[in-house]
């Protein structure tokens, strides 16, 4: 359980997280969604510890992360940008990061299932946008951890891979984890998820299921309803 | 941190850079002893370009490997380890891998010129040193400079500006203070004003080592006191591991407050 | 007539009795000093292998002192070992030892007074004060002994080889080392001082002053506390020495001050702190010197006239000229500076620009002398290079207008 009370984050003068409350429950997958600049990338962050809050605190499973690293051993973490040292191989930073944590790892069935075996002693800076994005996902899933979390992980990924995503996602759900991920694809979060959480300015304006949100904005398209709920707010 | 050095440090070995670095200084080494065709002059002509180039490419490589290895660096930080396990660690990686391109380079071709058995071994080898400590010195401001500033063009700027102050305009200001101030008593003032930049502090080391030394002391007591004995040897080593741990210390502080 | 006649007389008589002393342990004389008092003018006396503790040992007859097979004579401590008060007095092959330092006297090895025609030769001399010490006496000759002692101050040290007021000298093929000033000469003129080695004296290793019309030559001079220094005196000739390694705080190759009318060539200066430092002297022809890794090769302070500089060759030194003041009455002409970066078309071996032997640095030096902490520096390398492209500082005729392209050989 991923409990966050009274967060606070500045970037300068801008307020990025204004007094945030959120908790997340164990088990499912929670998509956090919200316009360019709302603060979810710096949410998640947070909860990472990239970013240092003003104020407020985080608690995983009922113990502070703040000023912490060691929970990080149970989280995975997929960022948005897949850029790794140029001159490494896909092996050798598959073997590093594994180093990095003392946990059994399945990288062996993700590399078959992504079909990266042949690229395994290219250099990094010699793959394309796609193939990175495809290590940047087998280095998130490689481990088995309580919660996972996704900075748009569909970017640049062919159709099979996007399927095969999806089928994980699935199956580390089933295995009761707790998952969040950041999405601009709508169809993504209506066949995934279970929770909708819509951040605007830094603050949270729904938080429910798909269904939940369809009924609150009465729209019956997804798209339609998260646009209603930033209208409604902007008007 | 020994897996985030040795990472960073096998990234870095494969590098071109590195083998435009090292192959620089081969050339250079080589060039020098053809054309001087004296060990110890070419170990004075290199102090020059030791004592000026290593801080700029450390600064140059410094800011260049913070900024290009930003997005694996937020991969590192979501793995559970310590903020400086991970900053002073590839600070370490790069400041050894650019220490070993200067030491091989021109160690090779020296020991193949036998500088082993000339009596410069130990100039050489202290040039060296200084070459490595201004390495990690510069390395470590370049860190600093890129860790205060997200702006990648503004963190370049302010690097090779930081390089100019330190290897001209310091001494430019410092040789006019001289002068104006010349009827006080300033050989103290000019110790401790080389104290303060590592570059001076470099260069009056190597010329302590290759005996100028008496050419310093000649100024007067103070120098010579300073100059003449192991006091100035030991002082400036001691400044310059300073001028380390300090940019370090900072670089480990401003990590652990910084949002990535 | 009578004269001449009495002068034969004495030489047939001499010749005809002049006899060999042996002094050894197993001889009938055992001493050097008895064999001394009872030898006749003339007399040669063989001191034998052996030790000998002797001193004040005076002689006052022309008489001839040679060592066989190094004997030791120890003068144990504060006592002269020799006085030598005769003209023609020869001393040779000792081995002499333990003359303590003083105060009050100037107690040496051998101390020759008022005497003519004396040789003092192949002598080893050992942990003394004074080595040997001479006072009014002409036509001497010092020559192929080996002087040093353990000296650690300046204070209670003597000299190697010490003149004073003595002319028609020949000084030559000796080695001092260790000592406070290697050769020391004063009022001492017409004389000559050749292929000596003086080294590591923790003073000077040659040191002179008013001392006119000598002749220095083929010595080396090497590792000295302050390296030479000579001062006061005219008409000298100074070439074929090498001045070495003379580094330290105060320490020059070759110190001239009011030196006039000097010849000084082909000598070289190898790693001093300061080459050639002079001082009020005029009328000196530098020629064929070699100057090389000196901090200073010529430093010139003072009213220096009338000075020439030709062929000399300037090699890797940090400043190769340095003068205080701004008037310049110095003439450089074709030397070689190896920091020259004109250029010969035509081909002569001359340079086609001239060469300014003063870098504004060495300027800045000599007016604020804690500069030199900037030595080396690249902004001292940019603003001796502009300085170079338009001189504002230095004096504007210090030229030398025909650079040499290669080295004088």
């Amino acid at each position: 359980m991923i409990k966050i009370k009274k967060l606070n984050k500045n970037f300068g003068k801008v307020e990025v997280l204004k007094e945030l409350d959120l908790t997340i429950i164990k088990g499912g997958i929670f998509t956090i969604l919200g316009p360019n600049g709302s603060g979810k990338t710096t949410l998640i962050k947070a909860i990472l510890g990239m970013v240092i809050p003003n104020s407020g605190d985080i608690e995983i499973d009922g113990k502070s992360i703040l000023k912490k690293y060691e929970y990080r051993n149970g989280i995975n973490y997929l960022p948005q940008i897949a850029n790794f040292p140029g001159n490494l191989t896909v092996n050798e930073l598959i073997e590093m990061i594994k180093t990095l944590r003392n946990k059994p790892t399945k990288e062996k069935e993700l590399i078959q299932l992504f079909r990266i075996s042949p690229f395994m002693d290219k250099k990094l800076m010699n793959l394309s946008g796609g193939t990175k994005q495809k290590v940047n996902l087998i280095l998130t899933f490689m481990f088995d951890s309580e919660i996972i979390i996704l900075d748009e992980p569909t970017s640049g990924l062919d159709p099979v891979s996007l399927i095969q995503l999806k089928k994980i996602i699935q199956e580390e759900k089933e295995k009761g984890k707790t998952i969040l991920i950041t999405t601009h694809i709508m169809s993504f979060v209506e066949e995934l998820s279970d929770e909708i959480v819509f951040i605007l300015d830094g603050k949270i304006y729904f938080k429910g299921s798909v269904q939940e949100l369809k009924i609150q904005t009465k729209e019956n398209n997804i798209e339609h309803a998260i646009a209603h709920l930033l209208l409604k707010e902007n008007v | 941190m020994f897996k985030i050095i040795k990472y960073s440090f096998y990234d870095l070995m494969r590098s071109r850079w590195s083998y435009i670095y090292f192959a620089f200084y081969l050339l250079l080494g080589f060039v020098m002893l053809f054309l001087n065709n004296n060990v110890s002059k070419a170990v004075i002509t290199l102090m020059n370009v030791i004592v000026v180039l290593t801080p700029l490419i450390g600064t140059i490589f410094g800011v260049m490997f913070y900024y290009n290895s930003k997005e694996f660096t937020e991969l590192l930080l979501a793995q559970p380890l310590k903020r400086t396990t991970i900053f002073i660690g590839q600070y370490i990686g790069l400041a050894t891998s650019l220490s070993l391109s200067l030491v091989l380079g021109l160690g090779i071709p020296f020991l193949v010129y036998g500088v082993i058995e000339s009596t410069v071994i130990w100039n050489f080898a202290s040039l060296l040193l200084v070459g490595v400590f201004l390495t990690f010195i510069f390395v470590s401001l370049a860190f600093n400079i890129a860790l205060s500033n997200d702006n990648k063009i503004k963190g370049f700027g302010i690097a090779i500006l930081m390089w100019l102050l330190l290897a001209v305009i310091y001494d430019g200001v410092f040789l006019i203070s001289l002068m104006l101030f010349n009827d006080y008593p300033l050989d103290k003032f000019s110790l401790i004003a080389c104290m303060f930049n590592p570059i001076d502090l470099s260069r009056i080391l190597i010329l302590l080592k290759l005996d100028i030394s008496a050419l310093l002391g000649y100024t007067g007591a103070v120098f010579q006191q300073f100059f003449g004995t192991s006091l100035g040897m030991i002082v400036s080593f001691l400044v310059l591991t300073l001028w380390i741990i300090l940019p370090v210390w900072r670089i480990a502080s401003k990590a652990k407050k910084k949002d990535f | 007539m009578r004269n001449i006649l009495f002068i034969a007389f004495l030489i047939f008589v001499f010749s005809l009795h002049a006899k060999q002393i042996e002094v050894c342990a197993t001889c009938t004389i055992k001493s050097l000093k008895k064999a001394v008092e009872i030898a006749k003018s003339g007399d040669e006396i063989v001191v034998k292998k052996g030790f000998y503790k002797e001193s004040n040992i005076v002689i006052t007859k022309p008489v001839t002192i040679r060592g066989e097979n190094n004997p030791i004579i120890d003068g144990g401590g504060l006592n002269y070992i020799f006085q030598i008060k005769s003209d023609s007095v020869t001393i040779s092959g000792l081995k002499l030892q333990n003359v303590q330092a003083n105060y009050t006297k100037d107690l040496a090895a051998i101390y020759i007074s008022k005497s003519k025609y004396f040789t003092i030769n192949n002598n080893t001399l050992s942990n003394i004060f004074f080595g040997i010490l001479i006072e009014k006496s002409q036509y001497g000759e010092i020559k192929n002994n080996a002087i040093s002692s353990i000296t650690k101050q300046e204070y209670n040290s003597g000299n190697g080889i010490h003149l004073w007021n003595c002319n028609h000298m020949m000084i030559h093929g000796n080695k001092v080392s260790e000592m406070r000033d290697g050769i020391y000469l004063e009022f001492t003129s017409k004389s000559k001082i050749y292929n000596n080695i003086s080294t590591k004296n923790i003073r000077y290793g040659l040191h002179f002053m008013f001392s006119d019309e000598n002749e220095y030559y083929n010595n080396i001079f090497a590792n000295n506390g302050a390296g030479v220094a000579v001062m006061f005196s005219k008409f000298i000739k100074i070439y074929r020495n090498k001045f070495v390694k003379n580094w330290g705080s105060a320490s020059y190759g070759l110190l001239l001050k009011e030196i006039n009318d000097a010849q000084l060539f082909d000598n070289v200066f190898d790693e001093n702190t300061i080459g050639i430092n002079t001082e009020g002297c005029s009328r000196i022809n530098y020629k064929y010197n070699i100057f090389i890794r000196n901090g200073w090769a010529v430093k010139v302070s003072g009213a220096c006239y009338a000075n020439k500089f030709r062929n000399n060759n300037f090699i890797s030194n940090a400043f190769n000229l340095s003068f205080n003041g701004r008037i310049n009455d110095s003439d450089f002409d074709g030397n070689f500076w190896d920091d020259y970066a004109g250029y010969d078309l035509d081909k002569d071996g001359v340079g086609d620009v001239p060469y300014r032997p003063v870098k504004l640095f060495s300027y800045i030096v000599n007016k604020s002398p804690e500069t030199i902490v900037l030595l080396r520096s690249l902004f001292v390398d940019m603003i001796n290079f502009s300085e170079k492209v338009a001189p504002v500082f230095t004096p504007d005729n210090l030229l030398d207008n025909n650079p040499l392209m290669n080295q004088v050989k």
